[in-house]
């Protein structure tokens, strides 16, 4: 199994029904990707697979062959989402944080606080509450 | 407990030709975007070891109108449904619908066709389905059959497809009037419907299909021939909550759904008047 991970060309070797979360924690050592419900009802594991955000818990490993897929490291230490997560206080726990931020990246320019909630209508925070993520969200795409 | 991956055997086709050559030959579950297959693999109730993997199979994916026919490919995803200026201009329904199924991760990944193979009574797309008379084709290496979408389920979670058919399109007839879907969940998105309705309404006709409140989805057909008749509102409301035959459940109560589910139809008869 062959794929574009955070850009570089990476073989997997895991069996091929396996989940791909399981691949990016436990082969690659990506573990910024989290575990939340495993029934893809939070959101807590959303990466974008050719661009679109996806639960990884749901998708095997056999149908990411050949395909680009993208995970919270992919952003290197110095997105504009990652720093207004920080200033607007986005996270608590931190758990839902990679799986908002993935699926806050599908989001296209000047996006209305609808869009941003219909774009995040996947992702579940227990703790944080949802305003400040919002607001993150608003700030970084006006950057 | 998860099911073991490692007892797990997939194979991947690219082609509807390999799918059912493969499916002639050997039992395998067809695996589309595994959003609910996954599920049970999570939850270790995953019945089957062996799958075969139909993602990639690119000429399921398309949605076109063949003359007065709107036919929708087996693995369009919600998102594709979604963004179709075609499904917009011919059964906006089914969009509405679309968009209340999961989330976007999930719109991304779950299908129609998968939605029809996985057989729940509470599939947001299957009562927008029954209400237009919609027909299911199958697929098999003995060649192609057509079903209708109103008779394919035979009990709960249980179809007329057999074992070596793929579902690979579904066909909508011309849909004239006004087509009108709800769904009640517990939140608007990442929910599993408590009752979801889908009905149409021309100057003749009343068409109404529900979800969750029986073993399959089901058309009221009491309710649409009393409405033919000349029923009022009232006594379609009624007629519709002695028609249905909803259960207690983890989502909801047969009362609730019973009481609901009349409301539903109350409104759409007003709105569509």
């Amino acid at each position: 199994m062959r794929l574009t991970l955070n850009g570089e060309a990476r073989d997997a070797v895991s069996a091929p029904m396996s989940r791909l979360l399981d691949v990016l924690r436990e082969e690659f050592g990506l573990t910024g990707t989290k575990e939340g419900c495993g029934e893809g009802e939070c959101g807590a594991c959303t990466v974008l697979i050719d661009g679109a955000p996806v639960c990884s818990c749901l998708v095997p490993l056999a149908q990411v062959d050949g395909a680009n897929v993208q995970t919270i490291e992919g952003l290197g230490d110095d997105h504009p989402l990652q720093h207004e997560f920080m200033n607007e206080v986005g996270a608590q726990c931190g758990i839902c944080t990679p799986g908002m931020i993935m699926a806050a990246l599908s989001l296209g320019e000047n996006p209305t606080l609808d869009d941003i909630k219909v774009a995040l209508a996947g992702n579940l925070c227990r703790c944080t509450g949802y305003a400040a993520i919002y607001r993150a969200i608003m700030k970084a795409n006006a950057r | 407990m998860r099911t073991a991956i490692s007892t797990l055997d997939v194979r991947s086709v690219a082609t509807v030709q390999d799918a059912v050559a493969v499916m002639r030959d050997e039992a395998r579950v067809p695996i589309a975007g595994a959003t609910d297959l996954f599920v049970a693999l999570n939850f270790g109730t995953l019945a089957s070891r062996r799958f075969l993997d139909i993602w990639r199979i690119e000429e399921l994916r398309r949605i076109a109108v063949n003359g007065d026919v709107l036919m929708i490919g087996a693995l369009a995803t919600y998102t594709d449904l979604i963004r179709s200026p075609v499904i917009a201009a011919r059964l906006p329904m089914l969009a509405e619908a679309s968009r209340l199924v999961g989330g976007p991760q999930i719109q991304n990944r779950g299908t129609i066709g998968g939605n029809i193979a996985n057989a729940s009574p509470a599939g947001d797309s299957l009562p927008v389905l029954a209400a237009v008379d919609a027909t299911v084709v199958l697929r098999s290496a003995a060649g192609e059959r057509r079903a209708a979408f109103n008779g394919f389920y035979t009990g709960y979670r249980e179809s007329v497809r057999r074992a070596d058919e793929l579902i690979v399109a579904v066909e909508i007839p011309a849909v004239s009037g006004r087509q009108w879907f709800r769904k009640v969940g517990t939140r608007a998105a990442q929910a599993i419907s408590k009752v979801v309705i889908a009905g149409v309404r021309d100057d003749r006709t009343v068409r109404i299909a529900l979800g969750s409140v029986a073993p399959t989805v089901v058309r009221a057909r009491r309710t649409e021939e009393a409405l033919g008749a000349g029923a009022s509102i009232d006594e379609a409301v009624q007629l519709l909550r002695d028609e249905i035959v909803p259960i207690d459940d983890i989502r909801s109560t047969a009362g609730y759904r019973r009481l609901v589910s009349g409301n539903l139809v109350r409104r759409f008869l007003t709105d569509t008047q």
